[in-house]
């Protein structure tokens, strides 16, 4: 910007220069403003739907708010809400399975994912075909894939019964959402099958800016297909692998529509995680105050999550 | 080195390759290169197969499904439409369709300028602390989103909204906003400068400079972001279950696992007709806009 407006400056002498700098200052200075107020709704509109509910969350998590009881009465009490929470066996449990879940999930997923990204990295006849039929389970509402694969799973209605049954193997006739293992299967297919698309691509990104020439110069130097993989593409690829595993690992850790649609926490409570909890103690039980304190603790434990992830694989450590 | 020097390197190398990509596979190659088209077809057939199933069941009549699958196999033994109409006339689907799209569009559009704006403003303007907005902006986008609902639930029914699809369009900016802004920031730094201040020193004002020449070339990341913003919105189901209770008011995917609880019975064949009534529209989307979603992803995640 100063280049263009210092070019005509001189012609003008010393009195047009000055105003064209006192014009540039108050340019800056508007654009400053400006700036401001351009950015100024993302931000409101953000805290309205982030800081608001912490801050209520908070708030109420140090009450007893319970909208079942008649003139829902707020009275303090101190931590009870968080001693109820920590020496709560359900809560207990649905933190183990939603850990579970996410470690599992992210594991496979992971792997799954390279493969697929590695598959699309290199051209092939039907290479865009491969990449549009991933990404529609991916942009697909959780309500199509988590319905999907019930009926999937249906013994009735359902292929995967059929397939296990026409190949005599075991498992034809199970009614899988009424186990416990085969309903986790079940989600977990379910979850696999929508997310792992998203990761793909993430991952895909970031192989395509390796620069083929390096692979052309390990193989001279008589490095193996798995050396170069190991020595030169995971190392480079840290930064999209980092993307990637905190978009899904967050999501998997507040899994929520595929355990509300597919087995309603079921059987018993045994497919429950942190995410199903708190939105049943928010609106089966309506115990604004416990559900806060549980809310509080998924928000701290996100970010925890969040932080780990951008601090194992920043990339100067690669 | 040189680049002149490396472009000399790379070329007989490259063509080298050429050469050896045009030979017939043999023994070993070719079998790795039919390992890696199978396991093409497995990925297509893993991510297209569940959708043919839908379709089949949807197509299927009630006895049909009653009676299981083995009594007709893949194919259906003939194709009925009913499930679709009886959507339509006993579910009262349409009513929900049009809700979805409703607050998935008016989302979109309120994302669409707050972002663009935004994203403009952090990528050209002189804003102290821009890197601890956009900071911000991107944990948003990481709050968990079942930690929202009481506190929000309280909120409408303070207001007296609750069971109303119009409220849900502010939850949704959760969804659609981190991810628009930090998109369209990424596009907006890589349009040269030289346009707008070309503007700017022929007296045009910022925000004249903003709307008549950067917007238009900005019209692909802007088209990019309002595509992501409505598919993040028509998707989700999270907080229609919490805040709407009444079956009018319902979006799409909640009137959907509506169906499954409210039938004595229930049948397949109408859940799954809905089910493909509302991936129609994602579908087509992913089609034609395919490149434009791979690219929004990816330059919306990284930096």
């Amino acid at each position: 910007m100063s280049a263009h407006l210092a070019a005509p400056a001189p012609a003008r002498g010393h009195r047009g220069r000055r105003a064209a700098r006192s014009r540039r200052d108050a340019q800056a200075q508007g654009d400053r403003r400006l700036g401001y107020a351009l950015v100024a709704p993302v931000i409101v509109l953000l805290l309205a739907v982030t800081a608001y509910p912490l801050f209520y969350n908070l708030w109420n998590s140090f009450h007893h708010v319970d909208l079942s009881e008649a003139g829902a009465p707020q009275s303090f009490v101190g931590v009870e809400n968080y001693t109820r929470m920590f020496g709560s066996s359900v809560w207990v449990s649905a933190l183990e399975r939603t850990i579970a879940f996410t470690a599992v999930s992210i594991a496979i997923e992971t792997l799954i994912a390279l493969v697929l990204a590695l598959m699309l990295n290199r051209p092939f006849r039907g290479r865009g075909f491969l990449r549009a039929a991933i990404l529609i389970p991916w942009a697909v509402p959780t309500v199509v894939s988590a319905t999907l694969w019930k009926t999937m799973f249906d013994p009735r209605a359902g292929f995967v019964d059929y397939l296990l049954g026409g190949l005599h193997l075991p498992g034809a006739h199970t009614t899988w959402l009424a186990g416990v293992w085969t309903s986790w299967a079940a989600i977990f297919v379910a979850d696999a099958w929508k997310n792992v698309p998203f990761m793909a691509i993430i991952l895909l990104a970031g192989l395509q800016v390796i620069p083929g020439e390096i692979y052309e110069a390990a193989r001279i130097d008589g490095a193996s297909a798995w050396q170069s993989f190991r020595r030169m593409t995971l190392p480079l690829l840290k930064p999209a692998l980092a993307v990637a595993l905190i978009f899904r690992t967050l999501q998997a850790f507040l899994v929520f529509d595929v355990i509300y649609i597919m087995t309603g926490g079921g059987p018993g409570v045994s497919t429950e995680t942190l995410s199903f909890l708190n939105w049943q103690t928010f609106l089966v039980a309506t115990d604004f105050g416990y559900g806060g304190a549980i809310s509080v603790m998924l928000v701290l434990m996100s970010l925890a999550i969040a932080a780990v992830y951008v601090r194992l694989l920043r990339p100067e450590t690669a | 080195m040189s680049a002149s020097a490396a472009e000399a390197g790379r070329v007989p190398a490259s063509r080298a390759a050429e050469r050896r990509r045009r030979r017939l596979p043999r023994g070993a190659a070719l079998w790795r290169e039919i390992g890696f088209y199978l396991l093409v077809l497995i990925a297509i057939a893993v991510s297209l197969f569940p959708f043919y199933w839908i379709l089949r069941t949807s197509l299927a009549t009630n006895a049909e499904i009653a009676n299981g699958v083995e009594s007709t196999g893949l194919l259906p033994s003939h194709l009925s439409f009913k499930a679709y109409v009886d959507d339509f006339t006993q579910q009262h689907f349409l009513k929900p369709l049009i809700n979805s799209a409703i607050v998935a569009l008016l989302a979109t559009a309120i994302t669409i300028v707050v972002s663009t704006i935004a994203g403009y403003a952090l990528a050209r303007m002189p804003i102290r602390g821009s890197g601890l907005i956009l900071g911000f902006i991107l944990i948003a986008g990481f709050f968990p989103v079942l930690a929202m609902v009481g506190p929000l639930f309280l909120l409408f029914k303070e207001l007296g909204v609750l069971d109303s699809i119009y409220p849900l369009i502010l939850a949704y900016l959760v969804y659609t906003l981190p991810i628009a802004t930090w998109l369209l920031r990424n596009f907006f730094s890589q349009i040269p400068r030289d346009l707008e201040e070309a503007a700017l020193v022929d007296g045009a004002t910022r925000l004249q400079a903003l709307r008549k020449v950067v917007v238009p070339v900005a019209v692909p990341g802007v088209f990019t972001a309002a595509i992501l913003a409505f598919i993040l919105a028509w998707n989700d189901f999270a907080f229609a279950v919490s805040f709407l209770e009444t079956p009018p008011h319902f979006t799409a995917p909640l009137a959907i696992v509506n169906f499954g609880q409210s039938n004595f019975q229930v049948f397949y064949n109408r859940i799954d007709a809905a089910v493909v009534i509302i991936t129609i529209p994602i579908a087509l989307l992913v089609l034609f806009a395919q490149r434009r979603i791979v690219t929004g992803l990816t330059a919306g995640s990284f930096r």
